[in-house]
């Protein structure tokens, strides 16, 4: 078997082109992720840039309102720029300045990674282009103006559903082109080897931080951790660290979008089958003939037709249980956690705030869910009240 | 020897036209194949249309896109190339993205490739490190597997090159298809590396699309390959493509055919 396998997921499915760029990555991340010096450079930007670590955080009106297991939220969307997001950000730029390239170019769904993308890359000197589906820049408008006025040039996308994975499309065509001198900063724990284990590595960081302060606060692992998953990279970094912790369970939440037995899903778990795309072989949502399925989440940042390769795996072997929320469940609990703790997620973290209400009653009150709160809602309010037929005169 | 080595070891550099399979329909594809084989092409490259093909440029791209909305399926292209096989012997080779393979079941694939007459697949997204993924079963069926190497590939060439089937497809320039003004890269020079280690033929592709380029590439290489000129033709001309395609093709197999 190649480099870079999940069990059968995985690999390095991309054109010749890139095949050398993606073998210098690898070789310089392989070097990087042990040289003292680069760690020691990426804790002091969490440390003093990003805000970490974030806060673990006992949602104790939560908590009594369900009536059963105790609800702890990882506050990642309290990280500067507002999301997880930046912890493979400031990773990945790093190293492509270690790298010596000038340029970084970067996808993005919802927007957070190509703020994330763009911060690092004003922070770091980088020149920066950001490619990102025309509907989503609708939809986002507001995070395509930060990103502006981060000094990033932002392409909106015309192909294809004109969403998140005709981004990484055009990202990967524009990365050949110029595959020379520029850095592609994926942002999610997928596409080829070494991308899936390096943006894992980088957002391991919200797992290691859960466990040591769980231990602090409660003297013990938590009974459930979960987290939203599109391409699955805020999800791999929470469990990560968990995975050799076999009592402690995984949950991924897909997101069902108007169901999950409807066509305007994206649970990709759920509907979809193996097969290879966008550098892995993995699960994607596709037809008989292998031609990717047009998705739909009111997500932006979960609206992607596939999964990263290790949480294939992970479903495969049973370690990580996969389930849905739709878009109506996903946007109750996105007012149900701004009413009850003050704190309005961002619509993707609000899959997994939902799938929390449904499953902490049914837990006893000696058990201990964490949910990791991904990013903040701020981005997503405009969208919401849309949702809700509510007029902003914007 | 097979079709394509066959095409090869005639007296002339090859013409390697590319058309995209059930672009504007299967019907007027199939009369393509037969009238550009009429007009000289070699050996002709046909792709199956992707959803999402990364490493086309935006005239492939539209190609795949209204081949899709034609109702194009993989079991009818090869239902579609059943019947050019009574009409014509042209080498044939498909260039597709590994997910229609893998999806379709790649044996299956291959056994079809072998009962339909396609001599060979082009893959973009499986690199040499992956080709274990198609390799064996395309030798069980006697598909070649042609590889590609691009002006990045370096020291890969050799190691590419040397297990090369059919011919070795050599990417001019870096990013996506489409035609191009000036091609910059030293194909001579990776011409050799591939002579140094094989008698695979090498063909070149990506950005030529004038008689002139092409005659440029042939007296260099073993052959030249044109995509995005042939379909901005059928783009243009949609189901009354075949008269001026089989012009064009005309002119570029004489252009390619006249280099020493």
């Amino acid at each position: 078997m190649t480099k870079g396998r999940y069990g059968v997921h995985g690999g390095q499915y991309i054109p010749e082109t890139l095949m050398n760029a993606v073998l210098e990555l690898e070789a310089a991340y392989e070097y990087y992720k042990n040289d003292p010096q680069f760690n020691k450079e990426l804790q002091a930007l969490y440390h003093d840039y990003a805000n970490r670590p974030s806060l673990l955080y006992y949602a104790e009106k939560m908590t009594k309102d369900l009536g059963g297991a105790k609800i702890y939220l990882k506050r990642e969307d309290l990280n500067h720029t507002g999301s997880h997001k930046i912890n493979n950000v400031l990773g990945q730029v790093l190293l492509a300045k270690k790298m010596g390239k000038k340029r970084v170019l970067a996808e993005t769904g919802a927007g957070q990674h190509g703020v994330a993308t763009a911060t690092a890359a004003a922070l770091m000197d980088m020149e920066c282009t950001v490619y990102m589906g025309r509907e989503d820049t609708e939809r986002q408008a507001l995070n395509v103006f930060r990103m502006q006025l981060l000094g990033a040039k932002v392409v909106a996308v015309d192909s294809g559903t004109k969403t998140l994975k005709d981004a990484v499309n055009e990202a990967m065509r524009q990365w050949t082109a110029n595959v020379n001198d520029t850095y592609y900063v994926l942002g999610s724990v997928m596409g080829p080897h070494p991308y899936p284990a390096m943006v894992r590595d980088f957002q391991s960081v919200i797992g290691r931080e859960v466990k040591a302060q769980m231990l602090e606060k409660e003297g013990r692992l938590p009974d459930v951790v979960m987290a939203c998953v599109g391409g699955g990279s805020n999800a791999m970094g929470l469990f990560y660290d968990f995975i050799p912790d076999k009592e402690v369970q995984l949950i991924g939440v897909e997101a069902a979008g108007r169901g999950v037995n409807t066509a305007e899903t994206a649970a990709t778990i759920a509907r979809g089958s193996i097969g290879i795309f966008h550098g892995m072989k993995s699960y994607f949502l596709q037809d008989e003939y292998g031609q990717i399925a047009p998705v739909y989440s009111i997500s932006a940042g979960l609206d992607y037709p596939g999964i990263g390769p290790e949480h294939a795996e992970l479903y495969d072997t049973g370690r990580a249980q996969y389930v849905s929320a739709t878009d109506g469940e996903a946007v109750a609990a996105f007012s149900y956690l701004s009413r009850t703790e003050g704190i309005i997620p961002a619509i993707e973290s609000a899959h997994a705030i939902a799938y929390a209400q449904k499953l902490a009653p049914t837990l006893p009150k000696d058990k201990i869910i964490v949910v990791n709160v991904s990013g903040r809602g701020d981005k997503d309010v405009a969208a919401i009240a849309r949702y809700m037929g509510v007029d902003l005169h914007e | 020897m097979s079709k394509i080595a066959a095409a090869f070891q005639k007296q002339h550099k090859c013409f390697i036209p590319f058309i995209t399979a059930g672009d504007p329909d299967l019907e007027t594809t199939r009369r393509l194949i037969v009238a550009m084989a009429n007009a000289g092409a070699d050996i002709i490259e046909l792709g199956i249309p992707f959803s999402d093909p990364v490493a086309e440029g935006e005239v492939i791209q539209a190609a795949n896109i209204r081949a899709l909305a034609a109702g194009t399926t993989t079991d009818k292209i090869f239902a579609m190339l059943a019947e050019v096989r009574k009409e014509t012997n042209v080498p044939l080779v498909f260039l597709t993205y590994v997910n229609p393979i893998f999806t379709y079941g790649t044996e299956k694939f291959m056994a079809a490739c072998q009962s339909t007459g396609v001599d060979g697949i082009i893959v973009p997204d499986v690199p040499y490190e992956e080709k274990a993924e198609l390799a064996g079963l395309c030798r069980q069926y006697g598909v070649d597997l042609i590889p590609l190497v691009a002006p990045t590939s370096d020291e890969r060439i050799k190691m590419i090159a040397k297990e090369a089937q059919g011919y070795v497809y050599i990417v001019s320039s870096l990013g996506v298809t489409g035609v191009r003004q000036d091609i910059t890269t030293d194909i001579a020079a990776i011409v050799r590396k591939i002579r140094e280690v094989t008698d695979v033929p090498a063909a070149v592709g990506f950005g030529i699309a004038t008689p002139q380029q092409a005659r440029e590439i042939a007296a260099i290489s073993d052959g030249a390959i044109v995509g995005s000129a042939v379909v901005q033709i059928i783009g243009e001309h949609g189901e009354n493509c075949l008269e001026p395609l089989t012009d064009y093709v005309k002119q570029m197999a004489t252009a390619v055919h006249g280099v020493e």
